[in-house]
This record gives C-alpha cells, structure tokens and sequence, in this order.
C-alpha cells in the first residue's frame, strides 16, 4: 500500500542521489570531514535540485544532523499550516533518497526520515551511525 | 599514449581494465593491483597533512623500467589508473591530468546512465541485457539516450527495415573515450 510505494519513491531518489554524488562534487577538491559532506547536500546539492540552499543544518556531531527547509518547494505550492499534513510524506519520500543516495555516493551510510511539523517547513534528519 | 586504463571501484575491486591488446593483459593486471597500494597510501598521507583540501590527482605513483603509473581519485574513491609508456617522453603531467579528467566525466557519465546500477562492470560487449526497441534505431558509435514513446532507449546500429531491433543497454561512450586515449594523447 502506501508503505510500498514510498519506499519505491525513496529508492528513485536514491539512484538519482548516486547520479548526483557523483556529478556534482566535479569541480571541489575531497572533502576532509563529515561535516563538510553535509554542508555540501545543503548547498551544493539543494541548490542544483530545488534552487536554493538548506535554511538550517542542526548537529549534536555525533552523527545526527537536522536539516531544515523553511519554504520546501515540494511543498510549497500545498496551502500552508496543517491542512495536507497526512499528504506530505508522498512529497518527502524522494527528497530522503536523493539525500540517502547522495551520501552513500560519497561514503557515507546513512538513514535520512522527513518530518513536517506545518507545511511548508520541513526537516530532514540525517543518521549516520558510528562504526 | 596510455597502455593500461583501470577504474576500480571504492571497494578494491576492478570495474573496468583495459590494456593495448598487442602486450600480456595479466602483466598491467598485476601492475594495476600493486598500484592500490600506493594509491592507498597516498590518501592516507594527504589526509594526515595539514594541507586545506587534498587534490584528486595523486600524480606518479610508481615508475617501472619500461612504465609509469599515475592516479586519480574521486570524492566518491573511485579510483582511476594509467599505464604510460616510460619511451613516451612527450607525455607531460598537465596532459595526464587533462586525460584523467576527460576519464572522470566519462565515469560520471556511465554512473548517470539509468541502466547502469553503481558497483556493476562497466561493459560494452554486446553480452549483457537486451531489450527490444519498436522503432529503428539512429546509427551511431556511442550510446546516446532519447526519448521517445515508451521511455529512453539505448541507440545502437540496427538494419533498415527491420521493424524492431534488439538493443543491448551497455555503455559505449565510456569504451570510445578509453580508446581514444589509448590510441593518442589527448
């Protein structure tokens, strides 16, 4: 049901995250830490898929970080507030394995959820256990 | 001019080899394989450095009497390796550089492919999977993608008048850009 094709949707969003964990790094020289992967997905990556860049990366540099979109452009042509809640994770689905892939490109395993709190603002939380 | 082209995944393992047909392919084999080691070492050195942001391209790692072997990483360690001919004085490190990107692309190229699934070799030879295409096919010696009704296909020579053509979904953009490299200096 619902459960099988969001993990459909977050599997497409995976292969196209490979894609562009590949392509878009060309032109940067490695990167030296984790975090600096991370500012790349809320620049780099955000900025070629939705045009602009994340509005807050959160980390307790223990492996979890918290990004946050304010204005989603998935969601932001949905009205705002709590109307579409149930509807949003269709939205985010994708996003999560775009991030998911994109990290897994550049080494890093990873478990990426969504969560809408009110539309359009959404965050993603990024879990990277230690090895 | 490059005798030996590999690209090895982050694994360690070969996802690509190719060698000038006319030498004993397990000798640039065997060479390859020793390189990991260098290269290996490299990125662990640059990485204890103190340097800002370490490069991609890792230079000469080792020289034989008869060969030179360069490296390449990319942010996604893949790593690329060449084999030159020692006699090839004319090869300058800015043209190895240039190759070494041109080899990039390429590679980021197949990893774009939608049929191509990351970790699988990097194939051309018309054994892998087929499927069949209900329209003639354009002629061409790279793999192009178009769209068209029913989805994205792989172009590949095809006899006119055939109704339908078989298509194998291979990447032969990435085996023209290796031969090219391989038959002059880029």
């Amino acid at each position: 049901g619902q459960k099988m094709s969001l993990s459909v949707l977050e599997s497409m969003g995976f292969r196209v995250g490979q894609a562009l964990g590949e392509r878009l790094p060309r032109e940067t020289l490695a990167f030296r830490e984790e975090l600096d992967v991370l500012k790349f997905l809320c620049k780099d990556l955000w900025v070629a898929v939705f045009q602009k860049q994340m509005d807050s990366l959160r980390t307790n540099h223990q492996g979890t970080y918290v990004l946050q979109d304010n204005s989603f452009p998935l969601l932001l042509p949905m009205a705002s507030g709590l109307q579409y809640l149930e509807e949003a994770p269709k939205f985010l689905a994708f996003t999560c394995g775009l991030l998911r892939g994109a990290l897994c490109t550049l080494g890093i395993e990873s478990v990426v959820t969504a969560s809408v709190a009110a539309l359009p603002v959404c965050k993603f939380q990024v879990l990277i256990p230690k090895s | 001019m490059a005798v030996c082209i590999a690209v090895i995944a982050k694994e360690n393992y070969p996802l690509y080899i190719r060698s000038t047909p006319t030498e004993n392919e397990l000798k640039f084999h065997y060479m390859v394989h020793t390189s990991l080691d260098v290269v290996d070492e490299k990125i662990s050195a640059m990485g204890k450095a103190l340097v800002d942001q370490r490069e991609l391209y890792l230079g000469l790692l080792y020289p034989t009497e008869d060969y030179k072997v360069y490296g390449y990483v990319t942010n996604s360690k893949v790593k690329f390796v060449m084999v030159v001919d020692s006699s090839n004085t004319a090869l300058r490190d800015n043209e190895i550089r240039s190759m070494f990107r041109k080899l990039h692309n390429s590679y980021t190229d197949v990893m774009c492919n939608p049929f191509y699934n990351p970790g699988d070799r990097i194939q051309s030879s018309p054994g892998g999977p087929y499927f069949l295409c209900p329209y003639p096919v354009q002629v061409g010696p790279t793999s192009c993608v178009r769209s068209s009704p029913g989805g994205p296909y792989s172009c590949v020579r095809s006899s006119p008048g055939e109704p339908y053509s078989l298509c194998p979904i291979q990447s032969r953009a990435f085996d023209n850009m290796v031969t090219s490299m391989m038959i002059q200096v880029c």
